[in-house]
């Protein structure tokens, strides 16, 4: 029996996580109310003001975004570290960086598209400016995939420790942080009138470069942690 | 090239290691701490007061020399990483380890003496421009990396993966730098110019030059100094650290 | 002399930073020795126990 081609293992890997998302669908909200309660800790914190609060909107959005995706990273493989699939992924024919990224892919339209699509909610409890809500889309769109991308390689570099969490949010962080200050900036530089096109062309560049670099990175960051 | 390569692949041996390294601390300390103490002596005491900062830009003769110093190392480490992934040299894998805590200081004591010499200078404590920023931002590199080789029990699945680390990090680093200063000029005036409008006056130059090639002194004495402990450890199976280090029977 | 410690007026910035500069380069090569000895001592320990375990 011959090796299955890349692109028939690839549409195996996003069906079958695709179906093992479905069977726990209710998860899906998790994210969701997570980033709203961000959202919340903010003008319960900085008072009720709308003019302080739209002020930085785009950037709490951000934030909350970011953060949500950041706490969900560790499901990724969590369950297939746990039933020893991720071992028969590693020994697989098909190269690695395919099955990631099938995995990634699926992770995140289970976790941040939900809250993308549920940016207009996020947007009005924080008084963002209705001709923001555009640029704010625009750059979650771009960003919210290479922040997957991105924390899937550190994620797959603690697979397998326990108690993992807090070293991986410190480990991903900094990594976020060019990704936050194009993101969230380039929807101040929007609401400020200034340029803001050049950030987005820049999180389309860095998201094509991560597409095909950080599956290779997250396979040969598995092979390390799991050797 | 080939003497070179040789030679370093004799150094990989670890008792070969321990006896280099036994040899060439004294001399690396012995070299370092003359050229601190003359380089703090006279950044002090003989190089003139600024004509615009008075006294407290005597700062920069510590404040420099450990910027520097947080970058330099880095590099060290990202190159040792390199070395350790590719070619799974255990002396490289110990030497990035190493580096990573000289690195952390040296950067601590560039973020420290930087705020001590904004505060009379800017008025301020911090600023979120570039050079602070990307700064801050390696010291959360090194601490990461120090942090993942803590975290994982088998020494050299640690190494690999904190390694690992260390060059993604490495690749952040000018990104973050980057990403900022186009922050920053989108709001125009909030960078600020770490020297300002004097240039070096030569006479600026000995404790300068006296401290940067201290340092580099010291940072390699205690490179060779963690890296010889942190081979004994990891060795302490093996019969050369038995028969140097004889355990009495308990 | 009391001019050279008031550093015209920045003297707890100056001081403090060289203070703080050569602290660290002390800290650096001592904290290392402190646990090295430690961790040492416990790696040939546990060394002996191995080794005399698989003795038959």
């Amino acid at each position: 029996m011959t090796d299955a081609p890349l692109g028939r293992a690839f549409a195996a890997v996003l069906l079958r996580d695709f179906r093992l998302v479905w069977r726990r669908r209710g998860d899906a909200a998790q994210p969701l109310l997570f980033a709203l309660l961000v959202v919340t800790l903010f003008p319960l914190a900085l008072g009720p003001e709308p003019q302080i609060l739209a002020k930085i909107a785009p950037g709490v959005v951000w934030i909350a975004v970011l953060l949500a995706g950041l706490m969900s990273l560790d499901t990724l493989f969590r369950s297939d570290l746990e039933d020893g699939s991720l071992e028969q992924f590693l020994l697989a024919p098909q190269p690695l960086w395919v099955l990631v990224l099938g995995k990634v892919v699926v992770h995140w339209a289970s976790t941040a598209l939900p809250l993308l699509l549920a940016t207009p909610l996020l947007a009005q409890m924080i008084y963002l400016p209705a001709e923001l809500m555009p640029p704010l889309f625009v750059s979650l769109l771009l960003g919210s995939p290479l922040l997957s991308l991105l924390g899937a390689v550190v994620v797959a570099l603690t697979v397998g420790m326990r108690r993992s969490g807090m070293l991986l949010a410190l480990l991903a962080l900094p990594l976020y942080l060019p990704v936050l200050i194009f993101g969230a900036g380039s929807v101040i530089a929007a609401a400020a009138g200034l340029p803001y096109a050049g950030a987005w062309l820049l999180l389309g560049a860095a998201l094509v470069l991560a597409l095909v670099l950080a599956p290779l990175a997250a396979a040969a960051a598995l092979r390390i942690a799991l050797s | 090239m080939n003497r070179l390569l040789l030679w370093f692949h004799q150094l990989g041996s670890p008792p070969n290691f321990h006896a280099f390294a036994g040899r060439w601390i004294p001399w690396c300390f012995g070299v370092a701490v003359p050229l601190i103490a003359l380089g703090i002596y006279l950044g002090l005491a003989v190089v003139p007061p600024d004509y615009q900062q008075g006294d407290s830009y005597r700062i920069l003769f510590v404040h420099v020399p450990s910027a520097w110093m947080s970058l330099f190392i880095y590099a060290a480490m990202t190159v040792n990483a390199f070395i350790a992934l590719v070619w799974r040299i255990k002396l490289s894998e110990h030497l990035a380890m190493a580096c990573a805590p000289i690195g952390a200081w040296f950067t601590a004591v560039t973020l420290a003496t930087g705020s001590l010499w904004g505060k009379p200078m800017w008025g301020t404590w911090w600023t979120w421009d570039a050079r602070l920023t990307s700064e801050l931002v390696l010291l959360f590199l090194y601490l990461g990396v120090m942090g993942l080789y803590n975290a994982i029990d088998e020494r050299r699945a640690a190494a690999r993966a904190a390694c690992f680390l260390a060059l993604i990090g490495s690749v952040n680093i000018p990104i973050v730098h980057y990403s900022v200063e186009w922050w920053n000029t989108l709001h125009q005036g909030s960078t600020i110019r770490v020297f300002g409008k004097s240039s070096m006056d030569p006479s600026m130059l000995p404790p300068l030059l006296a401290m940067v090639i201290g340092t580099k002194a010291w940072f390699i004495g205690s490179l060779l100094a963690r890296t010889r402990a942190a081979q004994l450890v990891a060795e302490s199976g093996k019969e050369w650290v038995q028969r140097l280090n004889p355990v009495r029977a308990s | 002399m009391s001019e050279f410690f008031a550093m015209g007026g920045y003297a707890f910035y100056v001081w403090t930073s060289y203070a703080l500069f050569v602290l660290m380069l002390i800290l650096d090569v001592v904290l290392p020795q402190l646990g090295a000895r430690r961790a040492l001592k416990e790696a040939m320990r546990r060394q002996q126990r191995v080794a005399a375990r698989s003795k038959p």
